[in-house]
């Protein structure tokens, strides 16, 4: 049977930079991904990451963390993102070292750019494919410290929890489809996010919030999963992102009457307002009646050919492929789309939370530092800096803890559950397409807009999928790479994930962040300031609360 | 729009051995490859095996043969390829062992990435801050940084189909397009010291010069990579290192008489003089590389014949030579 020290289930940036961490703190470590760890989608980022590094500009940590707790409209743990800001300038500068090749200005240091919500242009970045960059190389890194072993293209399923603690995992090996326990003395969970639960969303198709179901099913709480940002700029029907940096390069949103209608919303900042003030906006103009055909429009066309070609090539290779537009010649229409989950499981800023033996990092932890809202490019950022913290700590944790125990049998429940599944009749729901529904019906209900009627129809609807999911069947019984199998997996998280979502935004009855309330217009600081917490009960999510922690920024209006 | 799909398949657990199936979609005409395989996957046969993630070229999972080449399925809009009511054929990758359907085995191919030690070495204690390089000497290493390792350089590549035919094995031979660009990600990254080391390592067998220059690597690359380019750029470097004791160089020399004397690379005249005219062990191996090459890149190659620009090739060779005498370690390379 595997045995490890520290496991780490998932292969993005903040997975790749836990298990680094945690090898250099020398103790024993290994990856499990369900995809090869370059497909992981932190790939997919484009825009850049954060660091006020433009300290002769006036820009300091301070500043970015002011920056953070604004955007985070006073939800984010202050603490948490003073750490964030500090470590930020360490992470950029390491990730340089280690080969990562960012943009440079004529002086030949790293070069930045504007990002929605900051005050100063502190984003570091890699033409529009900075998450790529970062991605490949830290496995570039994992490939040159062999002895982290990779456990590649197997899915966890569960969590093996022993006397209170957890001691590792239980994973399905996609090619053989065969069940393991792998033993560790600590688990860190940087299994990304959970865009799936919506349809449609920016995030890949392998971002079924895995790692927050697992949690919350072995009893952490996840906390804030209210929160869930739709990004302003992506495309109608795939959801396809076109990155801020765009707009961070100086692209303008415009209505069907050609203005630039950010002006009335954010006279300061404008297009480069806060994500939630964006795509509210966006919305807003979209329902009056002045989009076009369901979308705005991101206008680049005086930004240049040239510039285009060198720092939007991504983005300009989305529109073209896509859509069949050319962004030097003309507007791209987008709207409002599902993107990133400020919620997650409830950590500390080590990763650690109430499971002696569990960490969690990254888009599926909640540390929190982007409260409400996430500005663009904090993620990047969040996954380095706490994905090395809870790297670190999980290692210690490691050295002091007795190895995990032996038996086989912990892997009879999922077992089960899938030898259940291959002997139903192959006639029952199609999960994939039980998914499409539920991502359809949460964008109407549980979207931009809320209000109760509808959250408290999602709650019902929510309570049918999962009847109907009892009934979902394979088409594929083989063991050989049973995709249709992982996917009947994924859909059983993804309901958790909807579940808390759905009752977290039905309970907070006030306007916050990404969290707008038609029926409670307001951020009301008296009974809402404070995080919203769901533990897994079999009913259901059971709702619980906790304070935010202010250190040095007490709440103020917000405007842009 | 109305297409057919006809799809390869495969499947170890049972004993139909490979077969090709067709599954009949309506879709909206703006459906890409990947579209079309997840509604059959989705709707119709959910024991259709594919990788897959981002959906917008970035992530490298889902490279498979698209009418005959290798294609990101993400990336590949159906009514490109065909018109109301045509056929489409998808199989998985070349070149690489299946292990389902349209899933490859990668192993072959991330150990070949191995192989050429792909991180960055620098020598000596780091900076404080980043290292100050000119942007120039680094912008142009993002277009390299483009590959998303997704493998249809690999599956598509006519040295590794040779070879493969003459039965090596798939994970012990020409290091091939992908992880070659990666080296050479890292052999023009001024940051890192190890220039000389990796060019001696890639001039050897199974390196750079084994490239036919085929040009496949170059079109069907999805991000325009180019591996081909930069191959061929790193035997210039290796060149211009003194890197000249190797079969490699040889080659190069041939081509340098080659072109000298006709004004074109006549590729088949290469081998063996790259080998050695006599030595027998090595060329039986190539035949089949060349021969693949033939067919790829049609019989225009196969008889010499003389560029019309013969005359100014040869006065660039004439520059080039003299520039070499007063520094001879570039001797060799035009
Ligand atoms: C299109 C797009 C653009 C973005 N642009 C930016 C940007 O410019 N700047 C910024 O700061 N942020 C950006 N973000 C957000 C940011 O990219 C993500 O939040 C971040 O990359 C998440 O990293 P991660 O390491 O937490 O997870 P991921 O990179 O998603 O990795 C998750 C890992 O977990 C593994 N995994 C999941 N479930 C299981 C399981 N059951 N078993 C085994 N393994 C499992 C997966 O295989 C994968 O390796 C963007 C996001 C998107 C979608
Ligand atoms: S699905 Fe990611 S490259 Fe096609």
């Amino acid at each position: 049977m595997p045995q490890h020290d520290v496991v780490v289930v998932g292969a993005g940036l903040a997975g790749m930079r836990a298990a680094l961490e945690a090898l250099d703190q020398g103790v024993d470590v290994a990856i499990i991904s369900k995809v090869h760890p370059v497909r992981s989608h932190s790939a997919a980022a484009q825009g850049g990451i954060n660091a006020a590094m433009g300290q002769e500009e006036g820009d300091n940590w301070e500043v970015h963390a002011f920056d953070t707790v604004k955007g985070s409209d006073y939800l984010g743990d202050q603490d948490a993102i003073e750490l964030l800001c500090q470590e930020a300038g360490e992470h950029i500068i390491e990730m340089e070292h280690m080969g990562v090749i960012f943009n440079r200005d004529e002086e030949g240091y790293l070069a930045r750019r504007g990002f929605g919500g900051a005050s100063y242009a502190r984003t570091f970045f890699v033409a529009d494919i900075t998450g790529q960059a970062m991605l490949h190389v830290l496995y570039e890194q994992v490939l040159k410290h062999h002895q982290i072993k990779v456990y590649e293209e197997w899915f966890v399923t569960s969590l093996i929890m022993e006397d209170g603690r957890c001691a590792g995992v239980v994973a399905l090996e996609l090619l053989t489809g065969r069940l393991y326990p792998i033993r560790a003395k600590a688990v860190i969970l940087a299994t990304g996010g959970l865009g799936r639960v919506y349809e449609p969303s920016t995030n890949g198709l392998v971002c079924s919030g895995d790692g927050i179901s697992l949690a919350y099913r072995a009893g952490a709480p996840v906390m804030d999963m209210e929160m869930v940002q739709y990004h302003p700029t992506t495309l109608k029907e795939s959801g396809f992102l076109m990155s801020e940096a765009a707009r961070g390069e100086g692209a303008y949103l415009t209505n069907s009457g050609g203005e630039r209608f950010m002006q009335r919303y954010a006279p300061n900042k404008v297009e480069l307002a806060a994500r939630d003030v964006v795509s509210r906006a966006e919305q807003t103009e979209i329902d009056e009646g002045r989009g076009i055909d369901g979308c705005v429009l991101l206008d680049s066309r005086h930004l240049g050919k040239e510039l285009i070609h060198s720092r939007l090539h991504q983005e300009y290779d989305i529109a073209m492929t896509y859509l069949g537009i050319d962004m030097v010649e003309q507007p791209v229409p987008v709207r409002p789309g599902v993107h990133y989950i400020m919620g997650g499981i409830k950590t500390d800023v080590d990763g650690a939370m109430n499971i002696a033996g569990l960490y969690a990092a990254g888009e599926c932890a909640c540390v929190s530092v982007h409260g409400g809202n996430r500005l663009g490019a904090n993620s990047l950022l969040d996954t380095l800096v706490f994905g090395k913290r809870s790297g670190r700590h999980a290692a210690d944790y490691a050295k002091s803890t007795p190895p995990a125990g032996e038996s086989e049998a912990v892997i009879t429940p999922d077992e089960g559950q899938i030898k259940a599944l291959f002997e139903r009749a192959d006639n029952g729901e199609r999960a994939p397409l039980l998914r499409t529904e539920m991502g359809r019906m949460m964008d109407e209900h549980v979207g931009i807009f809320r209000e109760k009627k509808a959250l408290a129809q999602a709650v019902d609807k929510l309570k049918e999928y999962r009847e109907r999911f009892q009934r979902a069947s394979l088409h594929d019984k083989g063991k050989v790479y049973n995709t249709d199998l992982m996917f009947v997996l994924e859909m059983g998280f993804l309901l958790d994930c909807a579940d808390t979502i759905a009752a977290s935004a039905l309970a907070r009855e006030e306007s916050r962040g990404a969290h707008y309330r038609t029926d409670f217009p307001k951020r009301d600081d008296e009974s809402w300031l404070k995080h919203t917490l769901c533990y897994y009960t079999p009913d259901g999510p059971r709702m619980d609360y906790l304070p935010v922690t202010i250190t040095q920024w007490p709440p103020a209006e917000r405007t842009y | 729009m109305q297409v057919n799909l006809k799809i390869r398949r495969y499947n170890p657990e049972r004993e139909d051995g490979v077969y090709w199936q067709t599954y009949s979609l309506d879709v909206p005409s703006q459906f890409t490859v990947l579209d079309a395989l997840m509604k059959i996957r989705e709707e119709i046969d959910g024991s259709l095996a594919l990788r897959c993630s981002c959906r917008s070229a970035i992530c490298g999972s889902c490279s498979m043969r698209v009418d005959g080449h290798a294609k990101l399925a993400c990336k590949t809009k159906l009514n490109v390829l065909t018109e109301e009511g045509g056929e489409i054929s998808v199989e998985p990758m070349g070149n690489l062992p299946v292990i389902k359907d349209l899933v490859t085995d990668m192993q072959p191919f991330w150990d070949k990435v191995r192989q050429v030690e792909p991180w960055l070495q620098a020598e000596g204690p780091a900076p404080e801050r980043e290292y100050r390089v000119p942007n120039e000497a680094m912008v142009h290493l993002t277009d390299v940084m483009n590959c998303i390792m997704c493998g249809a350089c690999v599956s598509d590549c006519t040295v590794l189909e040779a070879e493969l035919k003459y039965g090596k094995p798939y994970d012990q031979t020409f290091i091939a397009p992908a992880a070659l660009a990666k080296a050479y990600r890292f052999v023009a990254d001024p940051r890192d010291d190890q220039q000389r080391e990796r060019l001696k390592k890639l001039s050897e067998p199974s390196g750079v010069y084994d490239c036919t220059h085929c040009f496949e690597c170059v079109e069907v690359c999805p991000k325009g990579v180019a591996p081909m380019d930069r191959i061929l750029k790193m035997r210039e470097l290796a060149v211009e290192a003194g890197i000249t004791d190797k079969a490699g160089v040889r080659h190069a020399k041939a081509a340098e008489q080659s072109i000298k004397a006709s004004g074109r690379n006549y590729e088949l005249t290469f081998y063996p003089k790259s080998v050695g005219l006599f030595n027998v062990k090595e060329l039986l191996p190539a035949m089949p590389t060349g021969l693949a090459f033939v067919r790829k890149a049609g019989t225009r190659f196969l008889l010499p014949h003389k560029a019309e620009n013969v005359q100014k090739i040869q006065r660039v060779f004439k520059k080039v030579g003299k520039r070499n005498k007063e520094n001879p370690n570039t001797e060799g390379q035009a």
